[in-house]
């Protein structure tokens, strides 16, 4: 794709079951040490055996508390941070331990926007150098085609093109989200990594973000990884739902199914916590509150993560991890619990 | 407590901002009040102008009165107002973490209105901020109370502030956003512990929030603020059940509902919040609002009853699908 960069090219539309990014048992530790030798005690266990399949120009939506190692996923996914274990296979590809030109061109396939559009974007560069940095990081594009691509692109996400030559600062927070979009679509990825893209916007704001994200992911066959803690935004624009808990996926299914029928109790819990805009409906609401506050990752619980807040944990929760299985059709769960 | 026409104005070099322009609301003894808005809407400046937090300069109250018993919080000078801060009149703030003191331990923060304010001893004060700590579910207070706020998590450290806002049994507790900065897990353990304590105490609550799903399980009434102006107000089932202002509407319509699948694309409101640079003449919604016409950009509309308890300040009557012609 990097022979014709120019040219917004549609990409050939696949089928419900291919896959683009496969995940398999990924695990980040980051080493914490101590003393004046500084000798490694113990690690964080931010991504700890996360199991993930992401299917062609579809979203999944990755939801979790703060520190649960959701924006740490999607940061190793991108080879932002090197795994300490597992695989992460890339349009068949495995690219787990790539390094050098071919790393870097697989960077280029792979984007990311981010959460706070304020401090994603260098003040100092005019928006127009702002989205050609990475055509020129990648030498896709030179001069007079290069000028082109950037006005195309900001004309792409709702962004005039004359405003090239604006600073960051002149704009509001959506049109920043929206320079953003710009950029990590410059070089015409195949996915894009959304990491909680809209929790600085305002309500009536991110509506407008949202529907510019779907309208993209149509026109350029993108696929999506949406990192949210907004469940309510997820059940909107994602087909497929992976929950997080502590570093490790509590469930992963289609998005109706897990949201009709939860299987995990964390999962039934995080449901019946979201706030409904209706009186009726919240008054009528049985809430499952969880006690306490999330384990820390340096020292998770034995067995199944969620045991210490989990209402209906028992024996076995504490003895025996439980295992990542499949549960009828695309469904999969981690929980002793669940039929 | 009753406010009527507020306004707070604030200054800098070359601009003023016109935060709030003109609010009127008033607080019902045991009342839960919902005040919902985007940033910028003037929420937070409106609340904390009535009691006088706003440093001025830059903010300044051009006008208006709170009555709160039978005083004007605004023209009391500034010693009498310290006692009705964190006296009669507790506040919660945005964010846990940087609301409390980290130089000073837990007990040190909760025990000094209650000296303070209600001249306890050490030994006395000591006892009841363990009792308050104890209320608001904070597990084996005794010991936790020697602790710094780093010591907390952020859930832990709302309850805190929780506790130190509670500590002089306030009339009133204005919460500032309190569940923005956690978890929907741990908002929901706050907003648990909010209703019991509200039962428990009879006090007024003013719960400032931008996220219309937050009170709906709350509020007895909701106003909703747009531009420094109080757009509509009325009983949360009236109010959510039959919205009367556009802007309300469009909040309503662009939230996706976590309970039930929505339309392919979300409605959007197109264009931005207003700049709050000149006095509004007009409807600050006007520029963005599907429904409307000449009057709107040449008047200003003011809340007018359009219901049982129900006000909203808009020319164009959304049942009727035509401009109000009464007034």
């Amino acid at each position: 794709m990097m022979s014709e960069p120019g040219v917004l090219t549609i990409k050939p539309q696949a089928g419900p079951d291919d896959v683009l990014l496969r995940i398999i048992d990924l695990t980040l530790h980051f080493p914490t040490y101590r003393g004046v030798l500084g000798r490694q005690v113990g690690g964080i266990r931010a991504v700890d055996g996360v199991n993930l399949e992401v299917r062609r120009g579809r979203t999944l939506g990755l939801v979790g508390e703060s520190g649960c190692g959701k924006t740490t996923t999607g940061r190793v996914i991108l080879r932002l941070y090197d795994p300490t274990g597992g695989r992460i296979e890339f349009d068949g590809e495995d690219i787990t331990h790539i390094q050098g030109k071919k790393l870097r061109r697989m960077r280029a396939r792979m984007q990311m926007i981010f959460q706070d559009p304020q401090a994603c974007l260098n003040p100092r560069m005019t928006v127009g150098s702002i989205i050609a940095e990475p055509l020129n990081e990648h030498r896709a594009l030179k001069g007079k085609e290069k000028e082109k691509r950037t006005r195309e692109l900001l004309d792409a996400v709702g962004l005039n093109p004359k405003f090239a030559n604006r600073y960051p600062h002149e704009f509001s927070g959506g049109q920043r989200q929206r320079i953003g979009i710009a950029r990590a679509l410059a070089l015409n990825p195949d996915f894009i990594v959304c990491d909680e893209p809209i929790a600085a916007l305002d309500v009536s704001i991110q509506a407008q973000v949202v529907n510019l994200l779907k309208d993209l992911q149509e026109q350029f066959s993108l696929t999506y990884l949406f990192i949210s803690h907004d469940l309510s935004m997820v059940r909107h624009l994602c087909e497929d739902v992976a929950v997080m808990y502590l570093g490790k996926v509590m469930e992963l299914g289609p998005r109706d199914l897990i949201y009709k029928d939860p299987m995990h109790p964390y999962t039934k819990a995080l449901l019946s916590a979201v706030p409904v805009p209706d009186p009726r409906v919240e008054r009528a609401r049985q809430r499952i509150i969880l006690k306490g506050d999330l384990p820390s990752p340096a020292n998770p619980p034995s067995g199944c993560r969620f045991r210490t807040r989990c209402p209906v944990a028992f024996d076995r929760c504490a003895a025996e991890q439980p295992a990542w299985r499949k549960v009828a059709g695309n469904r999969w769960v981690a929980c002793h619990r669940a039929e | 407590m009753e406010v009527s026409d507020l306004q707070t104005v604030f200054w800098s070099r070359r601009t003023r901002i016109y935060a709030a322009n003109g609010v009127s609301f008033h607080l019902n003894r045991g009342e839960l009040l919902g005040v919902v808005g985007e940033s910028g809407s003037g929420k937070s400046v409106t609340m904390m102008s009535l009691l006088r937090l706003l440093p001025s300069p830059p903010a300044e109250i051009v006008s208006g009165r709170v009555r709160l018993g039978d005083r004007d919080l605004l023209s009391l000078d500034p010693s009498e107002m310290r006692k009705v801060r964190g006296g009669e009149v507790g506040f919660i703030f945005q964010d846990p973490m940087t609301s409390l003191n980290p130089v000073f331990t837990v007990g040190y923060q909760l025990m000094e209105p209650l000296r303070k304010h209600l001249g306890l001893g050490r030994s006395e004060a000591r006892k009841r901020a363990i009792e308050l700590l104890s209320r608001v579910g904070i597990p084996s207070p005794q010991d936790r109370i020697n602790d710094y706020p780093h010591q907390f998590s952020g859930g832990m450290c709302q309850r805190v502030m929780i506790a130190i806002a509670l500590a002089c049994d306030p009339k009133v507790l204005i919460a500032d956003e309190p569940t923005t900065a956690l978890d929907v897990t741990i908002q929901a353990q706050i907003l648990e512990l909010v209703q019991k304590l509200r039962q428990e105490m009879g006090m007024s609550v003013i719960w400032i929030t931008h996220d219309l799903g937050v009170v709906a399980g709350i509020a007895d009434r909701v106003m909703v603020m747009y531009g420094g102006l109080v757009v509509e107000c009325a009983a949360a089932d009236d109010l959510y059940a039959n919205p009367r202002h556009p802007y309300t509407r469009a909040l309503l319509e662009t939230v996706p509902r976590a309970d039930m699948a929505g339309q392919e694309r979300l409605k959007s409101v197109g264009g931005q919040p207003p700049h709050l640079t000149v006095f509004p003449t007009s409807c600050p919604f006007a520029p963005r609002c599907p429904h409307a016409f000449d009057r709107c950009r040449s008047e200003r509309p003011p809340l007018m009853p359009v219901g049982e308890g129900h006000d909203a300040a808009c020319w164009w009557d959304v049942i009727e699908g035509s401009p109000r012609d009464d007034v």
